[in-house]
């Protein structure tokens, strides 16, 4: 059994099997898990805004889909991971309040996934399995043995993806 | 100057008028709640503080903690958003006293005890807006409140999305209720819309650090 480390919200990391990466109580975040299954090295982004165009310069990446994915894809690389093996695994971007007036309706949870998936795409990065959407918060662990990707709710189970 | 410039300068002395404002919207909420309850509340000192985004759910006691949130939009001369937050036990609770239930019957929330915790969560809200409401001369519209019950880091993302956008540091206006059996806690966010917060500020008579708008 390996380390568990934790990620932080707008923060990302890496580990090596047999570690074991965390991120707690994503709600209309998104959590974007990468694993190279040959050397078995993985990367798990917490991420909480879809573009960093949009927002004020000088901010923390990690905090943002165009800036934090690719990022991440370095990090792993200089571990020693190769990006033609990397695949993704996302959960996440839920819509934790919903309003009955849809002008004041908050949708920002789709908006993360579409730019998580965008910019997954623009970096040639498979999406294999994702758990989105939704109105509930999700807490997953990225183990880097296997690759395996596990996703706790408050009432609305376990998966494993 | 810029909210996200003036949430990260704020000086001592706009933090006391934001303090001082949450106190007496806190103090209204506690008498409207002792109402609704028929029970004692004790309120604590709110405290205003600039913390680190990373460092919000820790606020509640970490991001997997169970707890319900009412968020409302407020609407008006300042716009902004409000989360009220109170931990699984403490809703429950209220829920119970609300309902006229024996203590910790209540396990799982039922439609209409959604709706009573919204209904706390309007009071609340209002009670503090309307203390702000006097001390600015400003108006403040609150909307409808919406109820997620789920972990702390889930629905705090609610606003930690909205700050953000803006910088890596958030503005909490923290207040603590407590009942008599000291079960009822809940904690207070006010979220200002970009251009907000120095409306309010300069409404309270701490303008903008002399920096210009």
């Amino acid at each position: 059994m390996g380390q568990v480390i934790r990620v932080g919200i707008a923060d990302f990391n890496i580990a090596k099997s047999p570690d074991i990466l965390t991120t707690l109580g994503l709600g209309s975040c998104v959590g974007v898990a990468l694993y190279d299954k040959v050397a078995k090295i993985g990367g798990l982004a917490h991420i909480m805004l879809p573009d960093s165009k949009q927002a004020r310069g000088g901010q923390n990446p990690a905090k943002f889909a165009d800036t934090a994915i690719p990022l991440l894809i370095e990090k792993m690389e200089r571990a020693g991971a190769s990006r033609i093996r990397i695949v993704a695994k996302i959960a996440g971007g839920a819509q934790m309040f919903s309003f009955s007036d849809k002008n004041l309706q908050l949708s920002i949870g789709k908006r993360n996934v579409e730019a998580v998936k965008l910019v997954l795409a623009e970096e040639k990065i498979p999406l294999v399995a994702e758990d989105t959407g939704g109105n509930f918060g999700r807490s997953v662990e990225l183990h880097t043995d296997t690759g395996k990707f596990v996703i706790r709710t408050v009432g609305h189970g376990i998966k494993e993806l | 100057m810029r909210d996200e410039d003036i949430v990260s300068r704020l000086t001592e002395a706009q933090l006391d008028a934001l303090k001082e404002a949450g106190n007496i919207g806190a103090g209204n909420a506690a008498t409207a709640l002792y109402q609704i309850i028929g029970k004692k509340i004790m309120m604590s000192v709110p405290r205003a503080a600039v913390i680190p985004l990373s460092e919000v759910p820790d606020v509640l006691g970490g991001s997997e903690v169970l707890v319900a949130g009412v968020f409302l939009r407020v609407l008006g001369d300042a716009p902004g958003s409000i989360l009220f937050v109170m931990p699984k036990d403490s809703a429950l609770y209220l829920v119970d006293m609300l309902m006229g239930r024996p203590e910790s019957s209540t396990q799982v929330l039922s439609e209409m005890d959604q709706s009573a915790l919204k209904e706390i969560g309007n009071i609340l809200a209002s009670s503090y807006l309307n203390a702000l409401a006097s001390f600015t001369k400003l108006t403040f519209l609150p909307t409808v409140p919406a109820l997620a019950f789920d972990m702390a880091g889930a629905i705090l993302d609610v606003i930690l999305v909205e700050l953000g956008q803006l910088g890596d540091y958030a503005l909490l206006i923290e207040t603590r209720f407590q009942a008599e059996s000291a079960h009822v806690e809940g904690h207070f966010f006010l979220i200002p819309d970009p251009g907000a917060l120095s409306i309010i500020l300069k409404a309270l008579g701490v303008g903008d650090n002399g920096a210009g708008n």
